[in-house]
């Protein structure tokens, strides 16, 4: 008896098959991640719903303890350990800004609005910007992998089994500190960014500091100053809670932590270069 | 409904999870008894019988599928339904409890001292100087005031249940649940913990809730007993029924229940657990083809 081939092996059919289930296993695998990005965002929605909740809560009833002390450790972790890093990084930012300038605003004969141009994009973008992404890293990945490590740890578990929550003993902590914080970091950083590129032109580009200064002076408005600390604030409170949701998810030992950190902070530049760009629509329709 | 001196009355108790191809897994199947006040009940299993799933359910930490979970505390009138109630208000009976977890949970961040002190800071309004005479007399009880200072990473295991107890101990429970006191310690560790509960559950008058699959300790702390085996109550009584049936004959015994607790109380390879009906498909799959080859060799 011979054995005939299987239709399936020969040639077309098979080759269609293997495609159609290319086709089915990426569109599958693209559900799984839309469904795990809605149940992230939907997540930390709510995680941060409550630890506002909470926050008013301890703001008003006396019987709610937010805890001072944890507070204050978690600024001096987020804040204080992060200022030297910030103000190096934003020391290189405000000088590539004006070496990157010079050129062009020479070239039009307008070089002391190097001045002028560096101010304004310091002050409204990069200040708060790079200071929330430096602390993206530096204060998120260590918050999502410490609540990580506690939920490994049956910390969490134990919180709750002590009748204490652990979005009010822990996570409004953090929240509260990253959020106040960064607002804090962001001051620095724009006076430093400011500071780098007043070197840079006085000591490279040969602008005498009193045209700097007066061009600076001139060209910010206390609104530039408004609008770039609110989005400060609220960048601090996305790590914060992107975070958090990251590290009480975690699932899996360690491996899970390391994941969680990761994650954090790529998550966290992503939602933060976001809403930077809806905070910018919005300024701009409203003119501010 | 529930017995008049139960403090905890578990009814028709079923907790089932997803699995991984979209059904559903029954862990606990119609479980039902109560926890007498005072008394220490030892509640054992063979791994994955559903005993840990159970003291979850039991502190809030799952929600479970149908029947009810009563708590009568001391100050409560009757006995309070805590399934679906809300999180603040088994808040009130969580402070009535204390849990020893099986690596002690302990704090990482805070000394000795203060993972002790976090209860009584959360839930009392008492002066630090009092927070500290608690404290010391705490760890004192269980003989690990010498470490109040350290932290715990500098702890061994059987230190960290030490303290873990402290902690629990810590608001003066009417409930101490413990899960696993005694694995991963070495004999000696593991009778002076058992002497630790026995110590507290006089001394406290606490009614103990022990999640176990140690036999030497299991008879030691218990009062009465319950046997879990794939989810359902097999056998609920004194401890000297499970002694009774510990040390017969496996062929005297009447039922194939206490077959299987003679088997598991003894520790036998042979007997119903590890008979095919009490198998995975896969172990009949394994042992099932080992048993005909047996039979074609003769």
């Amino acid at each position: 008896m011979s054995i005939q081939p299987a239709a399936s092996e020969s040639g077309e059919p098979a080759a269609l098959r293997r495609a159609v289930e290319a086709i089915g296993a990426t569109a599958g695998s693209a559900i799984d991640r839309t469904v795990q990005f809605v149940e992230t965002v939907g997540g930390t929605v709510r995680l941060t719903g409550s630890a506002l909740a909470w926050t008013v809560r301890g703001l008003f009833l006396p019987s709610v303890k937010l805890g001072r002390a944890s507070l204050v450790e978690q600024m001096v972790r987020v804040g204080v350990r992060s200022i030297a890093i910030v103000m190096l990084v934003e020391a290189f930012i405000g000088s590539i800004l004006a070496l990157q300038l010079a050129p062009t605003l020479e070239s039009y004969g307008q070089i002391q609005m190097i001045a002028n141009v560096v101010a304004i994009a310091i002050v409204r973008e990069l200040g708060p910007l790079i200071t929330a992404i430096v602390l993206s890293g530096f204060a998120g990945a260590s918050i999502a992998a410490e609540i990580g490590a506690m939920v490994e740890s049956e910390e969490i578990k134990a919180l709750r089994a002590h009748a204490i929550n652990p979005i009010r003993f822990l996570i409004v902590p953090r929240f509260l500190a990253t959020t106040m914080m960064i607002v804090g970091l962001a001051v620095i950083a724009d006076v430093i960014g400011v500071l780098g590129g007043f070197l840079t032109s006085w000591l490279a580009l040969g602008i005498t500091p009193e045209t700097y200064f007066e061009s600076t002076r001139a060209a910010l408005v206390i609104r530039d100053f408004i609008t770039g600390l609110t989005k400060a604030g609220v960048f601090g409170g996305l790590i914060a809670m992107i975070a958090c949701h990251a590290g009480m998810t975690v699932k899996g030992g360690a491996v899970g932590v390391g994941n969680a950190t990761t994650s954090t902070v790529v998550k966290s530049i992503v939602a933060i270069i976001g809403m930077d760009a809806v905070f910018t629509a919005i300024f701009y329709a409203f003119g501010w | 409904m529930a017995s008049a001196d139960a403090v905890i009355s578990i009814r028709d108790l079923r907790k089932s999870f997803p699995t991984a191809d979209g059904g559903r897994i029954t862990v606990l199947h119609s479980v039902t008894f109560d926890v007498m006040r005072g008394e220490t009940l030892v509640i054992m299993g063979g791994s994955g019988c559903g005993k840990s799933t159970l003291l979850n359910c039991l502190i809030g930490e799952l929600p479970i599928d149908e029947g009810a979970i009563l708590y009568r505390t001391n100050e409560m009138e009757e006995a309070v339904d805590v399934t679906g109630l809300r999180e603040r208000e088994f808040n009130n009976i969580r402070r009535r409890m204390g849990i020893l977890f099986q690596s002690g949970a302990l704090f990482n961040s805070m000394t000795l001292a203060e993972n002790v002190a976090l209860p009584l800071r959360e839930h009392s309004y008492v002066e630090e100087s009092i927070i500290d005479i608690v404290v010391t007399l705490k760890l004192q009880q269980v003989k690990m005031l010498a470490h109040r200072d350290k932290m715990p990473t500098q702890l061994s295991g059987g230190q960290k249940k030490r303290a873990g107890l402290a902690r629990a101990t810590a608001l003066d429970p009417e409930i101490l649940f413990y899960d696993e006191p005694s694995a991963g310690l070495d004999p000696v560790t593991s009778t002076a913990i058992d002497e630790l509960i026995m110590d507290l559950s006089s001394k406290l008058q606490v009614t103990s809730v022990v999640v176990t699959h140690e036999m030497d300790s299991a008879f030691r702390i218990a009062d009465r007993m319950v046997m879990l085996d794939k989810g359902r109550v097999l056998r609920i009584g004194p401890r000297s029924d499970f002694e009774s049936i510990r040390d017969a004959d496996p062929a005297s015994l009447s039922t194939a229940d206490d077959r299987l607790i003679n088997q598991f109380l003894n520790g036998y390879s042979d007997g119903p657990l590890t008979d095919a009906e009490g198998m995975s498909e896969f172990e009949k799959l394994i042992i099932g083809t080992a048993l005909s080859e047996d039979r074609t060799t003769a």
